[in-house]
């Protein structure tokens, strides 16, 4: 065997003539691309033609199938607004990054975000437990965090602990307000069973509920992400006798909590949370079982479920109108879906924040334009926004609806609320409106 | 009582498709001696292929068979190319390739099929049968899956106890050298094990899909119950495959409706270690010479 | 200086092989402080990350290469120590020094580890494999189900560290730089991976290295010659967890989370990727399979934009190109990078001698 010197000395002096290269040839330059790019522009992530945002989503693993179409639509509608010229004649470059839904990941690529590419802020970062890794680190940073795609009220109820994070679409724990004090008026003597994702999602929603249904409610079930046999849930939402089922789930556990009912011939009334309901997908995922074995009706018809948008089924609408036609123009393979109006009102929003921002937009900036902004805009939504100074919450509320052949019929309309003991009342103002001609957010805000 | 019937009903079909997959790692590793993590992969290829021919409207039965066959083939072709350098290399090299051949997989048909939801149908009704007032949860579908694990299962009893092929396969898995010495053909026993393995597979993810969500990772899970359910089992025996697979599928239907969904794994990790701590290589393996 | 003395020097420096990973270890020393104070805050963040990876891949290859044990679970020691950290920092922040806490997360992964390995020595080949992939998937879940204790799906969420105000001037005094949170945590994390490779190194080349060896060589000889097989096992597998244990401590101050989702299946089975692409059995390779994992993800979704892929096929390009490299790994260099260019090195050396043929299971290199 060779020495130890006589093979390691050549190895040695290669990695430290190397290290030194490294440490003369990056010595004379700060560190941090944030500060260089401050030099030439007015704001990190602004030049005179661009805009850079960043934004992660699970594009790989489990939690891929579906959340992965949003970003598609947030990109279509912002090629729509670059093709007519972009916002303040700047175009905007949204770079989305994979996490896969593992927040070790989205800790990894928000940081290439803000110290590598630099950009001006974050958009729709979807997930609770991966945008919890990063939200402190981002308002660290003072790098605006907006309309995180998530329910969860931490993004909004504290603007002095995170002054740069702004919630979007309507939080868990208000939808479970609005549904539990609908089912204590309108179904007393219902026996309520509880179908429950475990995590914030089921735990905001139990906590809106229980005021209004606590003595109604018989069973709690609880169900992991990523273990698909409901089976044992379901059953014992059956054996304690609970004929009105309120699901807190994604939409794939919506497919799967009916075939496992279907099988038990179990038939509560279903009330599924938004988040949920995707009447289109899970119609069409739920009829396609039923090929030549049962008849071709939707399982989810006589469902029940909220609605704080206009979806796919509603072409009437609109807002659906223009999502339909930048889906045309500008989206890449496949149909328009309730995911990609979701990535495109999403973009919308950050539209209206940024033109509202000024001609010279700044992380404050825009940070304050969206305070402001409050409920008075126009907004893709039913309900308007609750952003304000004390509250960074976004969507204020939604309307109940029975699903009916694949699309959804009002059964109430639009109420809207907040946190705790604030009352729940009928707003309609932001239920009528529709988007200006151009399709894009004026700039007068 | 109807929720315990339930439950147990639940987890017997479950324990079922356990049993299937469990099989098709018993296969491989009976002429091989390889566990195969590139199994569920496997399947779910060989599935998406069944999933496009019935969404182009051709028959389901169709489909199922057109699945079986390319699973026939991606299994001679998988042990041809991949697995051939690597016989009779220590066991580590074939478990690290098969794991990598599982991200490949996995990562090939996200591409190729999108990552989206799809649903898979069913040649039978989807709801329970009733006898009286009291529903049996059980579909048509199970009962279709039930009975095909038990005919597999029997099949490759049968293979390897009275047909010269299925002989020639444990000699081959067993011995190279004394059985080329003896006038097998080894290496084309070896493909034929990972072929009928695939086939095998391939209905596993037939079983798993029908009535359920396809997506490119769906057989994830099935990966780890159902490796645990063949260790259980003893990885040498087609009944202990089944078995290991019904007591996994059984113990953890009834952890997740008594106890709690999340602690499943840990229910399946324990029934494990249970085990093998009283009998280190499963409950039905036949006595083997003494490693250490 | 004279040939003569400068000989002489350089003989006393490696007469032990303590001494020479000690001296190996400053000169890490300086080549870490010298890289981290010439890159961005967005490199420290991906140093940062490799020293944790490097840790435990490290340990992992201790286990597998030295002593033949097939651990698919080492993601679950992690999630041991990173919990362990989570929760002292959580409940009292500034109660211990940071040091200690890591130690503290050390041991109670030894703890888990000790109670595995006593199981998995009993074990072998795929039943091993078996139990540790069931260990990979049941940890997360019990962090699920104890909510309260452990913050359920969303976590446990872990505040940056300040940086203490001593060892800020110790670097300003050696580099006339401050020191910013993120440095300071890739700086914890490179002294905590030298200092483990020390302690491995010199493990290795001890007595019970050794035994470890002999172990994985051949079981029965080993037990023969009146090696406690079963004892060798399990301290290879606790030295091994404890590693895994420090780099999820690291791993959760660099993340600021601990959560179920952060120690998937997927973070277990890349630990393995990165042994067996570094080569088994070798810490520097441990250390080359740890900088692939963390640089190789983000250059090869970059590839795949700039030709024109989708988003989300290149986010696919990153799991596809670590399957394919584990692979061809397999297949055409089973001594991994590391061996395979040594190979080519004692080759090109002298010519006439035979190719040295590498299994998986290298049998007389040690570690360095």
């Amino acid at each position: 065997m060779k020495s130890w010197t006589k093979r390691m000395t050549p190895i040695v002096g290669l990695v430290t003539v190397g290290a030194l290269v490294t440490a003369c040839g990056a010595g004379g330059r700060p560190s941090g691309g944030g500060d260089a790019a401050a030099v030439s522009a007015p704001e990190t992530g602004i030049t005179e033609t661009s805009v850079t945002i960043g934004a992660t989503f699970p594009l790989t693993g489990v939690a891929a199938p579906g959340y992965s179409e949003i970003p598609t639509g947030t990109q279509a509608y912002f090629d729509y607004v670059n093709a007519a010229g972009g916002v303040h004649g700047r175009q905007i470059d949204y770079i989305v990054r994979d996490d896969g839904y593992n927040p070790t990941t989205t800790s990894q690529v928000t940081n290439e975000f803000v110290f590598k590419d630099g950009v001006f802020a974050m958009l729709s970062a979807l997930g609770t437990p991966t945008h919890r890794a990063v939200v402190d680190f981002l308002n660290g940073e003072k790098v605006p965090d907006l309309l995180v795609a998530s329910g969860s009220r931490q993004w909004g109820d504290d603007p002095e602990a995170k002054p740069y994070t702004f919630g979007w679409q309507p939080d868990y724990e208000i939808e479970g307000k609005i549904i539990g004090q609908w089912v204590a008026e309108n179904m007393p003597d219902a026996k309520v069973g509880l179908f429950l994702q475990d995590d914030d999602l089921g735990e905001d929603s139990e906590r809106g509920l229980r005021p209004y249904i606590e003595d109604q409610i018989v069973e709690v079930q609880r169900y992991t992400s990523g273990n698909t046999d409901v089976a044992p849930q379901i059953t014992a939402l059956e054996a304690a006798g609970a004929d009105l089922v309120l699901g807190f789930n994604v939409p794939s556990y919506t497919a799967l909590s009916q075939l496992a009912a279907m099988k038990l011939n179990y038939d509560p009334q279903w009330f599924y949370a938004n988040i949920g309901s995707d009447p289109a997908l899970i119609g069409s995922l739920l009829s396609n079982f039923s090929k030549g074995a049962v008849a071709a009706t939707n399982p989810l018809d006589g469902a029940l479920t909220t609605e704080y948008m206009p979806g796919v089924d509603a072409t009437d609408n609109a807002w659906v109108k223009l999502w339909q036609k930048v889906w045309d123009e500008h989206g890449e393979a496949g149909e328009l879906t309730n995911y990609r109006i979701f990535g495109m009102s999403a973009a919308y929003t950050f539209v209206q924040a940024l033109q509202a921002a000024g001609e010279n937009p700044t992380r404050e900036g825009i940070v304050d334009a969206l305070e402001k902004m409050g409920g008075a805009a126009a907004n893709p939504s039913l309900a308007p926004y609750r952003y304000s100074v004390d509250s960074h919450l976004g969507i204020s509320g939604m309307r109940i609806v029975e699903i009916n052949d694949g699309a959804s019929d009002p059964l109430t309309p639009v109420l809207v609320t907040d946190l705790g003991d604030s009352p729940i009342e009928e707003d309609g103002s932001a239920a009528d409106d529709g988007p200006p001609a151009s399709g894009i957010p004026e700039s007068a805000g | 009582m109807q929720q315990l019937l339930t439950t147990s009903l639940a987890g017997l079909t479950l324990g079922m498709v356990y049993a299937a997959f469990a099989l098709a790692l018993v296969l491989i590793w009976r002429s091989t001696r390889i566990v195969n993590f590139a199994q569920a992969p496997m399947a779910m290829i060989t599935t998406y292929i069944a999933l496009l021919i019935v969404d182009a409207g051709i028959p389901y039965w169709i489909g199922f068979v057109a699945a079986l066959l390319s699973g026939l083939v991606l299994g001679a072709i998988i042990e041809r190319v991949f697995i051939r350098p690597v016989e009779g290399k220590p066991e580590m090299n074939a478990i690290i390739l098969t794991l990598g051949l599982f991200v490949v997989i996995n990562a090939v048909a996200a591409i190729v099929f999108g990552s989206h939801y799809r649903s898979f149908p069913v040649p039978f009704g989807l709801r329970g049968f009733e006898v009286g007032d009291v529903t049996v949860a059980l579909t048509g579908f199970d009962v279709f899956s039930i009975c095909s694990v038990v005919v597999v299962m029997m099949l490759l009893l049968a293979l390897f106890r009275y047909t010269d092929v299925g002989l020639k396969m444990r000699a081959s898995a067993f011995n190279q050298e004394v059985s080329r010495m003896l006038g097998v053909k080894v290496t084309g026993m070896l493909t034929l094990g990972w072929a009928l393995a695939a086939v095998v597979g391939s209905l596993s993810g037939l079983l798993i899909a029908g009535g359920d969500l396809v997506y490119p990772s769906y057989m994830d899970s099935v990966v780890v119950y159902g490796f645990v359910a063949a260790v259980l089992g003893g990885l040498d025996s087609p009944v202990g495959a089944v078995i290991g697979g019904l007591l996994l599928g059984l113990g953890l239907s009834v952890v997740s409706g008594y106890v709690g969904s999340e602690l499943v794994p840990l229910a399946a990790l324990s029934i494990l270690i249970v085990v093998l701590l009283v009998r280190p290589s499963g409950l039905f393996s036949h006595a083997t010479a003494r490693r250490v | 200086m004279s040939r003569i003395s400068s000989d002489s020097l350089k003989a006393r420096l490696l007469r032990t092989p303590l001494r020479r990973n000690i001296l190996g270890a400053l000169i890490g020393l300086v080549i870490v402080i010298a890289v981290l104070e010439s890159v961005g805050p967005f490199r420290q963040g991906q140093f940062a990350t490799m020293a944790y990876l490097g840790i435990a891949v490290g340990g992992l290859t201790v286990l597998t290469g030295l002593n033949g044990q097939l651990s698919l679970g080492h993601g679950a020691f992690m999630a041991v120590g990173a919990y362990t950290t989570a929760l002292i920092v959580h409940d009292a922040p500034k109660l211990l020094p940071l040091p200690v806490v890591m130690l503290l997360s050390m041991l109670a992964t030894v703890v888990v580890g000790a109670v595995v390995g006593l199981a998995a020595a009993r074990l072998h080949g795929p039943y091993i494999a078996g139990a540790t992939l069931a260990l990979a998937v049941a940890v997360p879940g019990i962090a699920s189900f104890f909510g309260d204790t452990f913050g359920g799906e969303q976590g446990l969420s872990v505040a940056q560290p300040t940086v203490p105000a001593w060892f800020a001037d110790a670097v300003y005094f050696l580099t006339a730089h401050d020191v910013s949170s993120s440095k300071y945590l890739a700086y914890l994390g490179w002294f905590g991976l030298i200092v483990t490779f020390v302690l491995l190194g010199n493990l290795s080349a001890s007595r019970m290295g050794r035994t470890w060896r002999a172990v994985r060589d051949d079981a029965v000889a080993a037990e023969i010659a009146g090696i406690n097989v079963g004892r060798a096992r399990v301290t290879a597998f606790v030295v091994s967890a404890a590693c895994a244990g420090l780099a999820g401590s690291v791993m959760v101050m660099v993340v600021r989370l601990a959560a179920p989702s952060g120690f998937t299946l997927t973070l277990s089975l890349s630990l393995l990727t990165a042994v067996v692409l570094g080569g088994l059995g070798s810490l520097v390779g441990a250390l080359i399979g740890a900088a692939l994992l963390t640089f190789l993800p983000q250059t090869i979704t970059g590839l795949g934009l700039s030709v024109g892929l989708s988003d989300l096929q290149s986010a696919q390009l990153a799991p596809f190109a670590y399957g394919l490299t584990l692979v061809l790994v397999i297949l055409l260099a089973p001594a991994g990078l590391v061996g395979t260019i040594r190979d080519a090195w004692h080759r090109r050396r002298s010519p006439d001698a035979p190719a040295i043929h590498h299994e998986l299971h290298p049998k007389q290199e040690t570690m360095q």
